[in-house]
Parts: structure tokens; sequence; C-alpha cells
């Protein structure tokens, strides 16, 4: 078999029948085009929503849960019997966690840990004249707060210093401040649960771009916390873990849940639904991209065969001339190659500025996600795939009518 | 003609039958010999089978009974490509229609097969095509496309392109069916001269008596059997 003449013939057929080889290198194009547009679009949402999930939430928090899971005493003391116990209410108990700053301490010394940051919360309400709005206090180490959650680049107005510098100073979340109607300066009174009241300053407003902490959460110093609700100053409820890499929180978090006996949860258990959409639009970008491919490979499958049917004459007296079987098949298969290849490239390339165009288009999500733009996610790897995936269907294209072609019996066209 | 009475080409027993629309034994018991060098001519009316047999001939048409020799190799049984390769080297075709491919030049179109063949390189193949489109006076048009040419002129390209790899035989299905008398004439006179100075063996389908009157030889056939091989007319 001798690819070059195999390549030259190929080259003319393309190049006499630009308008054809045009149509057919189009349906690749459009259909690699869009399938790197919405897999980078899917894949920079989906990244968007982790990244800001993780962001603002620990990678491991531990805390004392307080539930009535435990088993009953007759349970205990009678294992085989046949126990009913209605309505077991939980045990009256503290929701800290013994020795938190020890533990914190122990946690803080391993390799993979970025931070830890032991806090107080407690539910509260805000009192705005007679109305008392819900939200939650977290009693933190602003230093140690600010190493993971880096919380000063998220300051609308007033610094994080001012909070340290000021026993009784609060930051607000930005929707919270707006709810209570507060700036920095203002004064703000706070109930907690278990009647404790104080009067917070209003040092800083902050904004995660999430709302359901944006709208409810203020910071304050954990003394403040811990005397509003009249506890010692070694009581802690939680420990914020942040992890150097956000993966390992999973493994470290199980290994955590063996050593202390509190709840620990990860991120991924935290935000099971951030990663069901996730999958799902995985799921959906792929069946829709799959289908442009599809749909490209049957243009493709259509005009290799009017190709193969055009040149019925030409091939049997390629065959007459001593051409083989893998000839004509090399013959036809060449063209799809360069139909896929050039379709493939341009593709890419069309597929990249619209994701470009995509990514500086400007996009109000409200006040729901801190966001400008639509995310897109830039990764060589769908590149790569749009290419493989564009090149694949058009060699499956091609092949079945180079190997119709290819059983072409050349005395049938020869004699007429 | 030729003293030495080498074989180029034996067929034995061949017999071969269509099955559409019923089945039908077009050609019957068919055994003869070529030599070396003759300029054979087949003729008999139409349906008579001498199109089939020189499809079986050229190896293009597999399914029959009986055995085919070229050259001493037994063709019979092979696979399409090696077959293909075989008319690759040995064998020129030049049918009643021309057959060039259109969207290439006349030198490209001579060229392909020995491209193909790929015994030289692509330089001396061009050279020995120009060679041969100078056998057939074609050499001034050989970069124009084939379909910008004349009947007359694709045939005599279909000539050359049949003689560019050297082959032992050349056939020819009514190379002069399509073509008026001057032209006929031209194309005779290239095969005449091919027969005679290259000791290429010629065999040729054909209505026209005066062509193959000019051969060496006239085999007739008529009802798929051949009723006179023409040595008696000779002798």
């Amino acid at each position: 078999m001798n690819l070059k003449i195999a390549y030259n013939i190929a080259q003319t057929h393309l190049l006499t029948k630009k308008k054809q080889t045009m149509v057919a290198m189009l349906g690749v194009t459009f259909g690699i085009a869009m399938f790197i547009v919405m897999i980078s679009f899917m894949q920079g949402v989906n990244q968007f929503l982790e990244d800001s999930a993780l962001d603002a939430s620990p990678h491991v928090r531990i805390y004392k849960q307080i539930t009535s899971d435990r088993p009953s005493i007759i349970q205990t003391i009678n294992p085989d019997g046949f126990n009913v116990v209605h309505h077991q209410k939980p045990k009256q108990e503290l929701a800290r966690i013994k020795n938190g700053l020890v533990i914190a301490r122990h946690i803080e010394q391993q390799p993979e840990v970025l931070g830890v940051s032991p806090q107080v919360s407690t539910q509260v309400f805000f009192n705005v004249g007679s109305v008392p709005v819900p939200g939650t206090l977290a009693g933190v180490d602003v230093q140690r707060e600010e190493k993971l959650y880096r919380l000063s680049k998220r300051m609308k107005s007033g610094t994080i210093e001012d909070l340290q510098s000021n026993s009784n100073g609060v930051i607000l979340g930005r929707l919270l401040a707006r709810k209570l109607n507060l700036k920095v300066g203002d004064k703000v009174n706070v109930t907690s649960s278990t009647g404790g009241t104080a009067l917070l300053r209003v040092v800083g407003v902050f904004s995660f771009g999430i709302q359901t902490v944006d709208d409810a959460r203020g910071y304050v110093n954990q003394a403040k916390v811990q005397e509003l609700i009249q506890k010692d100053a070694n009581y802690i409820t939680d420990l914020h873990i942040k992890m150097k890499d956000p993966m390992q929180a999973i493994p470290f978090g199980q290994q955590l849940a063996r050593q202390y006996d509190y709840k620990v949860e990860d991120w991924a258990t935290a935000n099971q639904a951030i990663l069901a959409g996730e999958k799902i639009r995985g799921v959906m970008t792929f069946v829709v991209s799959f289908t442009l491919l599809v749909v490209a490979g049957f243009g493709i499958y259509n005009i290799m065969n009017m190709n193969v049917m055009n040149k019925i004459k030409d091939i049997a007296i390629l065959k007459a001339t001593g051409f083989g079987g893998k000839d004509v098949i090399a013959i036809f298969m060449i063209q799809s190659i360069i139909i896929g290849f050039l379709g493939a490239v341009l593709g890419v390339m069309i597929g990249f500025s619209l994701s470009y165009l995509l990514s500086i288009t400007p996009f109000n999500a409200g006040d729901f996600l801190a966001i400008d733009t639509f995310p897109v996610k830039f990764d060589l790897k769908y590149y790569v795939m749009g290419v493989l995936f564009g090149v694949i269907t058009t060699l499956l294209a091609g092949y079945f009518p180079s190997k119709r072609a290819a059983k072409i019996d050349p005395v049938e066209i020869l004699r007429g | 003609m030729n003293s030495q009475r080498t074989a180029v080409l034996k067929a034995t027993h061949i017999n071969k039958y269509f099955t559409e629309p019923v089945r039908f034994q077009v050609l019957k018991d068919i055994s003869f010999e070529v030599q070396k060098g003759e300029f054979l001519s087949i003729i008999g009316k139409s349906g008579c089978g001498k199109s089939t047999l020189l499809y079986i001939l050229s190896t293009m048409d597999t399914s029959y009974e009986g055995t085919l020799e070229v050259n001493g190799q037994p063709l019979t049984g092979r696979s399409q490509d090696q077959l293909a390769a075989f008319r690759n080297e040995h064998l020129g075709f030049v049918f009643q229609f021309h057959f060039l491919l259109p969207e290439f030049s006349v030198l490209q179109n001579v060229m392909l097969p020995g491209l193909k063949l790929g015994k030289f390189p692509a330089r001396e193949v061009e050279e020995r095509a120009y060679q041969k489109l100078r056998l057939v006076d074609m050499h001034e048009h050989a970069l124009k496309p084939s379909s910008k040419l004349s009947g007359g002129q694709q045939q005599r390209v279909a000539i050359a392109r049949a003689l560019i790899n050297e082959p032992t035989i050349i056939m020819g299905d009514e190379p002069t069916g399509n073509l008026d008398k001057a032209n006929s004439e031209m194309v005779f006179d290239i095969f005449r001269e091919i027969s005679r100075t290259n000791g290429q063996t010629i065999i040729t389908v054909t209505h026209d008596p005066d062509f193959a009157a000019g051969g060496d030889r006239i085999m007739e056939m008529s009802d798929g059997k051949i009723i006179s091989h023409g040595y008696e007319a000779k002798i």
C-alpha cells in the first residue's frame, strides 16, 4: 500500500469538491466548538460553585452533635429483648467540645492541615427597634479566621483589625447589615437564646457571596460570645479545619472521627447538593456534546457516502489499473481524516473564541452569587478531548463508506 | 509473426454462469492460449460472451470455473488484492469509454499506475509517462485536465496509461468502439506498433472488422463457445 498516492488522490478529490468538503468540515467544527463551549461553561459553573462553597466553609468541621439517637437505658441493659421506647428526649448536655483548644493545637500540627479555627457559635436575635432578626454569632480568633477564610479580602467596609481592637465589635454579613439597616459605627443590641444581652458596635461588613452566610452571620471576638452565653474561656463549640489539599479532607475527616468522639463533617458531605448538581451537569454536558458529535458524524457519513457514489467509476478504474481494496479504503479514509482534523482544529479555535467571549460577558447574579461574568473554565484537557472526539467520529463515519468503496466490483461498473 | 511460441496466457476449461435473473451459462468450456507478442482479436455477436471472457482474462471477474494462467503464473483462486497487484504490473487496459480520472491531469492519469507499482521513483515515472504520451502523440497535452480532451484524445491517453508499467498483455474492450474512423486508425496503429516493436501481447474484443483483420489472429465466438480459433484462417 502506498499512502503517498492515496494521499495525493484524496487531496485532489477534496480540492475539486471544495464546497462539499467545507460542509462536511463545518459539521465537525460546529460539533466540537459547541462541545468545548458547553464543557468549559459547565465545568466553570461547577468550579465556581465548588470554590465558593469551599472558600466560605471549612474543609472539615468538628462539632458536638446533640441528638436523641443514643441507645435507651433499657436497650443497654437488655440488648436482646424487645424494647420499645417512644419519644426519647436528648440528654441535657452542653454543645461544647471538651479541651477544644488542645485538640485544635494538636490538629494544627498535622502536616496536611493549613489551619484550624476554634469557634463559639450561638443563635442570637439582633434587635432592630422592636423587631428581632434571627442570626448567628460566631466567636472567633480573628487572626486564625483570616488564615482560613482570607476574611480581610471579603470586607466590604471596615477592617478585621478593628474587631481585634474593639472587644464589643461585630462584623456583619452584607445582607444582614442591610436588613438591620446598620452601617459601620452603628450599635446593635443582641439577645442570645439563653437570655444574655450585649450591645455591639458594627466595625465592618463582609460578603462571601453566599446568601446563607451573608444573610445571617456576624463575627465577634470569642470572649464576647462566651460572655454572652455565660460560659468560660475554654468553651468551644466548633473546630473549623482547612486542608492544604481539599481532597485530603475526606480521609482526614475519617481519621479524626476515629480519634475524637465528636461529629466530624467534611465539605463533600456538607455540600452534597452542589456535588450532585455537578454530576448532573457533567452527564448533561456529555450527552449533549455526544449528540452534537454524532450528528456531525452522520453528516460526514452522508457526504462520504455521496462522495463514494459519485466516484464509483473512478474507483472501478483505479481497481482495474491495480489499486487494491486497501488503497481505496486509504483514499477515502484519508479524506475523512483530513476533514475531521481540519474541522476539529477550526472547532477548537471557534470553541475557544466563544468560551472567551462568554467568560467576559457581564452576568448579574444579584445578591445570590458573587460573580460579574459567566464562569468559564479553560482547560487544555477539553480541547484535546474535542479533537480526539472529532477525529474518532470522522474515522468511524468515514470507515463504512470507504469499506463500501473497497467492495465495489469494477466489472459491473466498467461493463456499463 | 513471432517464430518463438511461448504462451503468455493460457485459459483452460473456463465455464461461467450468470445467476440473475435465471441461471444461464455464458461461457462453455473455453480453452485457448495466446502467444507472446501476438495481436489477438476476439469477435462475435453481441451477447456471445466475448466481453465476459475478457473480464475473466483481465482477472477482475473471479467467479468462474476452470483455470487461468498468465505469464506462467496460475491466477485462479488468488485474493482480490493479490490480483490487483498482478494487474498493476502485468496487465494494461483500454476500455470502450476512455475512463480517465476527470479531476487529474493527463500526466497524472498516466502516472498513477506507475506510482502505485512503486518500482521507480516519481521523477522517473514522470519521465516514462512523457515517453508513453509521446508514443500516442499526446505529450503536448500532458498538463491539461483530462476532462478537457476529446474522446479520441482521451482514448490515446488511456493507452499511454495502459503502457506505463510495461505490461506483458494489453487488453482492450472495444477500444475503438466509440471513435470515428481517423481516431480508430490511430489507435490501431499504436496497438500494431507496440505489439511489433515491444513484443507486448494484445487481446482486444472488437466489433470492428477492419481492426480485427489488421491483427495477427481472429478468434470468433458464438453462444459462449469458441467457434474459430483463427489458426485455420492463417493457414
